[in-house]
């Protein structure tokens, strides 16, 4: 069967199967070709959710879950590419700890990148540009500053985002990588001044409650208009 | 794998799996969207989370069963964190008093704040107090309230195991917006599990990091302390969502996939730690 002819009995398939009704005999036939054919189909999809060109840049789509974890690599490409340009030359205030501390959160950082990358598939955005001109890389002040955004945002966007979720496994998987980003704020802000690994009342602007003792939460276009000016790529969402 | 032979054996244990699937729709309709775009040896994933919404436990009776249970696990570490700082040359002054104060400030309002929600839901709000509570579980960690590095230790797996047991809730919670308030709490909670590992790691001279890593020889238990092995069961896994993550890129070691995802603990298995510092009679069932 040729690609060309299984996609268009995939996409009648799909269309009798949510406008009728879906009885035992056309399910399990569905689910017989589809089974069938899948690796055939996977290969052949075009990218539609999310795509990167020098005009168009970055489309995040909220329609369905794809458009949160393209939003989710989308903040983990930014936090890998700081984390590997401090690791490999950090500043020289940096204390041995310190060092280590940042290469071991580059590598979250990357693991996360690429985790999304590839549980996303076909379906991922490309690679962002990102525009840290702003950063002294060489002042350990600069570092730790910027560091400590990311890692707050990032916790406030993961926190902001999970209610958009609608697949389970994802959803966890979510939570699984917000605590680790916690981890980091504490670590960063601790470094800036020790005891303030929780400072929620600093935290208002990204949507955390002192008086709750709640975190940050933010919804993506609030995360990505104060993420803005680090990337280059233009990021172009719909469906929010 | 063989679906078919999947809903066949379903069937015969639940006659009604097609009644069920047919009116979640949306469900199947992002399964088979999804189902375009993974491999198919991502299938079985799939398919496990299409039956999880078939069979999905989103109840208002479960999210307060799930509110109350961390309320129960709030209650015991506000409990606990009082009465260190109300004894007497346990905490060091300054730096130290400061940041258990600064954690005891929001387990009360996460107390608080649960509270309030379960009320407003006109249920009851699950009340223990310090009585309630054996934070020495049963002579384990008898010192507990007059040794600060014992004190310490048990702190950070009190943290540790508030991070992973609300994870483990967040399904019951998923698309309503109390899942956003118990994310907040949640995220606050590993911001105090950071601290108190690095607490820890000063006052007992060991390189605790802040965050959770591959324990000697490769077990779960980064501490080293045997008698918290629970609190870190399965932290040395690599693998998320049949993807593995140890060397998934340059640099990524085995020890680095472990820490870069926090694993979540089931209701059954917190409890069973919780359990441990709460006398009979009010145990967590």
């Amino acid at each position: 069967m040729k690609n060309t002819e299984l996609k268009v009995k995939d996409e009648l398939q799909e269309e009798s199967l949510f406008n009728g009704s879906l009885g035992r005999r056309s399910f399990l036939q569905f689910a017989g070709a589809s089974a069938a054919g899948l690796a055939l189909v996977a290969a052949g999809c075009k990218k539609d959710r999310g795509y990167i060109d020098t005009t168009m840049g970055a489309t995040l789509d909220f329609k369905d879950d794809f458009g949160v974890l393209n939003y989710a690599y989308a903040l983990e490409q930014l936090e890998a590419a700081f984390y590997i340009q401090v690791a490999s030359a950090p500043p020289a205030a940096f204390t041995a700890t310190q060092k280590a501390y940042f290469q071991d959160v580059q590598f979250h950082e990357i693991a996360h990148r690429e985790f999304f990358k590839k549980a996303l598939g076909t379906a991922a955005i490309g690679s962002l540009e990102v525009n840290f001109s702003s950063i002294n890389f060489s002042d350990a002040g600069s570092v730790l500053a910027t560091a400590k955004t990311f890692e707050d945002l990032g916790v406030a966007a993961y926190n902001g985002a999970g209610v958009r979720l609608t697949n389970t496994t994802y959803l966890v998987l979510a939570g699984q990588i917000v605590s680790v980003e916690a981890r980091h704020a504490a670590y960063v802000r601790d470094q800036i001044s020790n005891g303030t690994f929780a400072d929620l009342g600093t935290l208002s602007a990204f949507g955390a409650s002192d008086s709750n003792g709640l975190d940050g939460a933010l919804t993506p276009d609030k995360v990505l208009a104060l993420a803005g000016p680090f990337i280059k790529t233009k990021i172009n969402v719909t469906n929010l | 794998m063989n679906i078919l032979n999947i809903l066949d054996e379903i069937e015969k244990v639940d006659g009604e799996i097609y009644e069920r699937l047919n009116p979640r729709r949306a469900a199947m309709k992002s399964f088979f969207n999804a189902g375009k775009k993974i491999s198919l040896a991502a299938l079985p994933l799939a398919l496990g989370s299409m039956f999880q919404k078939a069979y999905g436990q989103s109840n208002p009776a479960n999210v307060v069963e799930v509110l109350n249970f961390a309320l129960a696990l709030e209650h015991l570490e506000y409990n606990f964190y009082n009465r260190a700082l109300l004894s007497t040359g346990l905490i060091p002054a300054g730096a130290a008093t400061g940041a258990i104060t600064t954690i005891r400030t929001h387990e009360l309002a996460h107390v608080n704040l649960l509270k309030g929600a379960i009320t407003a839901a006109n249920a009851t709000p699950i009340n223990l107090v310090e009585a309630n509570f054996d934070f020495t579980a049963g002579g384990g960690f008898a010192d507990v309230f007059t040794n600060y590095q014992t004190f310490l230790k048990v702190a950070t797996a009190f943290e540790d195991t508030g991070v992973r047991a609300y994870k483990g809730q967040a399904p019951v919670l998923k698309g309503m917006p109390v899942l956003t308030t118990a994310l907040q709490i949640h995220s606050v909670e590993a911001r105090h599990a950071a601290h108190l590992r690095q607490m820890t790691a000063a006052a007992l001279g060991v390189g605790l990091k802040p965050w959770i890593s591959l324990g000697a020889g490769g077990v779960s238990n980064d501490t080293g302390i045997a008698a918290v092995d629970a609190v870190y069961a399965g932290e040395n896994n690599t693998i998320q969502a049949t993807i593995e993550v140890t060397g998934i890129a340059t640099g990524v070691t085995r020890a680095a996939a472990a820490e870069s995802f926090d694993e979540f603990l089931t209701g059954a298995a917190v409890k069973n730690i919780a359990n441990l510092f709460i006398r009979t009679g009010f145990k967590l069932s």
